[in-house]
């Protein structure tokens, strides 16, 4: 297995793409919760990002701790304080 | 006050993507890490260490004290976490968000979990066990061992998993993952090597210096398991309950 850089590169700048953009809307939404939500999908991207750099391990990791784990950490958090944020 | 937020997070993006400039490209063969570090690893990590995953040999024996401190890391997290959270009396004006109140329990729920909760808690034994072959290992496995008991209580109850699950016990595992860790570095340092010198248990298992550098990686290993598991339960417990263990999500 050898490192390509031309393998995909149209679906590395998708993931790219998705990430900012679900980084972004993350930050705009005022509800905590779906902020956690979209943190998890950001997560699953961050996740595919690794598996395409042949970061299988961090992968992995990503995907249990990222986008499993934390986000049921976060939003049992979210759901014990005022869940609007103020900006 | 937010556009002065926001210039300062664009400046510290630019300066960040100028800085990006200055790297190595990727995987440039003149740098430090590819020219003496990382073909020892690639080249001696199967007879050093007979384990064909370098990440894991890399993670749990090179760098074992590092992973070591990871796992404390996890460990003051969670108690630290507890410490702040936890209290010992119901407080009476506990603030949840109006939230669907469950009135009795969901049977398509709890059957499916009864059934992919096994499966879940074996798949993550695999992955801490065969972390010297595949990706995974100690994180993952323990991460995963967690989300089991995270889910039953979700599906269930959070008194349903700590009925079965004490919060003493949680604690006592949460300490004895990394104990193990330190305890298999304290063997060998006892017996005249190095801290995490896993060569040093050769002699009192029997086995080839190799063999122990792979079954010395699998004990540290089963200890970071321990340890996660037991915290990320913890943490849910504490966070979802807020504080005083009564219900969860």
């Amino acid at each position: 297995m050898s490192w390509d850089s031309s393998f995909l590169w149209q679906f590395d700048i998708l993931l790219l793409l998705m990430v900012i953009i679900l980084a972004v809307s993350a930050l705009a939404v005022k509800d905590l919760v779906s902020a956690a939500v979209i943190f998890g999908a950001y997560s699953f991207i961050m996740c595919l990002l690794w598996t395409e750099m042949l970061a299988v391990d961090v992968a992995f990791t990503e995907a249990a701790v990222g986008a499993g784990v934390s986000t049921v950490l976060v939003l049992g958090t979210a759901l014990h304080i005022k869940r609007k944020s103020k900006d | 006050m937010k556009s002065i937020a926001f210039l300062i997070t664009l400046a510290a993006g630019i300066l960040m993507l100028a800085a990006s400039l200055d790297f190595p490209d990727w995987s440039a063969p003149t740098t430090p890490a590819s020219t003496h570090l990382s073909p020892h690893y690639i080249e001696k990590s199967i007879e050093e260490t007979s384990v064909p995953n370098l990440v894991t040999s890399v993670l749990a024996d090179y760098r074992g004290y590092d992973t070591m401190f990871e796992t404390v890391v996890i460990f003051c997290g969670g108690i630290t976490v507890l410490t702040l959270i936890r209290r010992t009396f119901i407080r009476k004006d506990k603030y949840i968000n109006p939230r669907p109140v469950r009135e009795d329990s969901d049977i398509i729920l709890q059957s499916a979990v009864r059934i992919l909760v096994p499966l879940i808690q074996v798949f993550a034994l695999y992955v801490v066990a065969h972390g010297h072959h595949s990706p995974g290992g100690g994180f993952q496995g323990g991460v995963i061992l967690g989300a089991s008991f995270i889910l039953l209580s979700i599906a269930y109850d959070l008194k349903f998993v700590l009925k079965r699950l004490k919060e003493n016990s949680i604690l006592f595992f949460s300490i004895l993952g990394v104990t193990i860790y330190a305890g298999i570095g304290l063997v060998s340092l006892f017996l005249g090597q190095n801290f995490l010198a896993y060569a040093a248990w050769a002699e009192l298992l029997g086995i080839t210096e190799v063999e122990a550098h792979s079954h010395g990686m699998l004990g540290v290993e089963i200890g970071v398991a321990i340890t996660v598991t037991a915290i990320m339960l913890s943490l849910y417990a504490d966070l979802s309950s807020g504080g005083d263990l009564d219900e969860g999500l």
